[in-house]
């Protein structure tokens, strides 16, 4: 194996179609990754995320269009890009009746790495599941599963990762612990391609981002570059209507006087 | 990526034998049924069926072996669907190992976990009284014959593992294999059934099984049944593993 010369995009995708029967997913989509970066694909539910991902990791073959991962063709040369890649599907792909040391040994054997025992309990620590390390996965909370399962990707060190969906389904603090595993990635100089549906996380994470829409990619740039498809921010004046904590406070009184206490805020009117 | 086929087998069935060392219910569970319908045709209707010469355990034991295989490859089903559903087998495809080894860790997993039910049913007849005075070839070539018709079972269990959309889906393909049994000589000799059904039963798969391995047991000459037995076996392994690898690649196009 060797890898591709200059400085070649780590993922190329050019004019990619797919259908599942009659129904067009993807109807000529282009991007491209440049190698360590972060590449978040948003696009809402439905929209065609997954499919991308599944052809990227050579789980799908598309019907038409180029897709290079590393330089290697996903369709031609299926082995060199499983040899560069790993994927974090949609749901925590993990074993539930091995527990976390297992599933991570059983990954690094497959990889055919040396002394798997020890590339497990060093995953075990970076991503801190030491304590758990022996119990079944099926006793794992949602975050524990996902760090696990990222964890399983991460072995043998693959330069590019895809994730999709990474957070979905996850509480405020797994995602968290996420979204640090993510940019750690990418300061180690890893390539990660993540889709996602909510916007935040590409804002927080993304060096570029690309929206999958009715199969095309319909906006593509780096977070400053999609801002400035809209018209420049402008000041607007906005009526401040009371809350209800002002509103409660006013009628419970802060004297007896009756009647309407001066401090309440007016509405203005335009 | 042959290279790896070895390697990456092993590491993958040791893993599927964990989930059944952890799970010893499923091969309970698997020769329970067999058992079941043992003791019910040992104890109940046994008696009032003239096997000649044979003693009555000893004539139908071929056929609750094959029940407890059909019932044992529900299992296999079961398992590859798990995989597929939980995202683990499109793990193990997208990396650097060679892919079919995911399905024969399967298949080989499948043969382990039959061949101990086999076992327990095997034990149990002995408690009810069955014995035989087989030898060492005999019973060799009785685990051939069934190991060949557990792979065959096995080739389409995958096949059904592969297709199917939820997990009662995938073990039901066998619920018509376990009734197979009960349509040929296994547990009653053809010659009293109505032309038809005898028809059917005389030239199905599984009567040549049955009579094949019975022959070996009992020590009697197993004349052509056994090359039947065999060419029924070769020829579900072949048809089973060619649609197999169809059920594969349409998941993968």
């Amino acid at each position: 194996m060797t890898a591709p010369t200059a400085p070649a995009p780590a993922i190329h995708v050019k004019a990619l179609e797919k259908s599942y029967k009659e129904m067009a997913v993807l109807r000529g989509v282009d991007f491209e990754v440049a190698e360590g970066s972060i590449f978040a694909l948003l696009g809402s539910n439905g929209a065609g995320k997954t499919t991308v991902v599944k052809i990227l990791s050579t789980l799908l073959n598309a019907d038409a269009g180029t897709v290079r991962v590393r330089g290697f063709d996903v369709a031609t040369q299926a082995a060199d890009v499983r040899e560069s890649i790993s994927l974090t599907g949609q749901f925590a792909a993990v074993d539930e009746i091995l527990s976390g040391r297992e599933n991570l040994v059983l990954i690094a054997k497959l990889r055919h790495l040396e002394s798997p025992g020890t590339i497990a309990d060093d995953m075990l620590a970076r991503f801190s599941l030491t304590e758990s390390a022996r119990r079944k996965v099926a006793t794992y909370s949602g975050g524990m599963r996902r760090r696990l399962d990222i964890a399983m990707s991460l072995i043998g060190s693959p330069p590019v990762i895809f994730l999709d969906e990474p957070t979905t389904g996850l509480d405020p603090q797994a995602r968290l612990e996420v979204w640090q595993a993510v940019k750690d990635l990418a300061e180690q100089g890893t390539t990660v391609f993540l889709t996602t549906q909510y916007l935040d996380e590409a804002e927080h994470l993304a060096d570029r981002i690309a929206v999958l829409h009715e199969g095309r990619i319909i906006a593509d740039g780096t977070l400053a570059e999609l801002k400035q498809l809209l018209p420049p921010a402008r000041v607007e004046y906005v009526e401040k209507q009371p809350t209800l904590e002002e509103v409660f406070l006013t009628v419970v009184g802060n004297g007896s006087a009756g009647g309407v206490p001066s401090n309440v805020p007016r509405t203005t009117k335009e | 990526m042959t290279t790896h086929l070895f390697d990456d087998t092993a590491a993958l069935t040791a893993r599927s034998l964990l989930h059944i060392a952890r799970s010893l219910d499923t091969i309970i569970t698997t020769a329970i049924t067999p058992i079941a319908i043992m003791m019910l045709f040992v104890y109940v209707f046994g008696g009032a069926i003239d096997t000649g010469s044979v003693s009555y355990v000893e004539y139908m034991l071929p056929g609750i072996l094959l029940i407890t295989i059909a019932s044992g490859v529900a299992y296999t089903a079961l398992r590859l669907f798990t995989d597929l559903k939980s995202g683990i087998f499109e793990r193990f495809q997208s990396m650097p190992i060679a892919r079919s080894s995911v399905l024969w860790a399967h298949v080989l997993t499948s043969l382990v976990a039959v061949l101990l039910s086999l076992v327990v049913v095997v034990l149990v007849a002995l408690l009810t009284g069955f014995r035989s005075g087989a030898g060492a070839w005999a019973w060799l070539a009785v685990a051939g014959i069934l190991i060949l018709f557990t792979l065959a079972l096995t080739w389409l269990a995958v096949i059904a593992g592969l297709s199917a959309k939820s997990a009662e889906g995938a073990g039901a393909f066998s619920y018509p294999l376990i009734f197979l049994p009960f349509i040929s000589s296994a547990f009653v000799p053809t010659d009293t059934m109505p032309g038809p059904v005898r028809a059917f039963a005389e030239n199905q798969p599984v009567t040549s099984i049955v009579n094949a391995v019975r022959s070996l047991l009992t020590q009697q000459p197993v004349g052509t049944d056994v090359w039947i037995a065999l060419a029924w076996c070769v020829g579900v392994l072949i048809a089973a593993y060619f649609f197999a690898k169809v059920a594969y690649r349409r998941r993968v196009s």
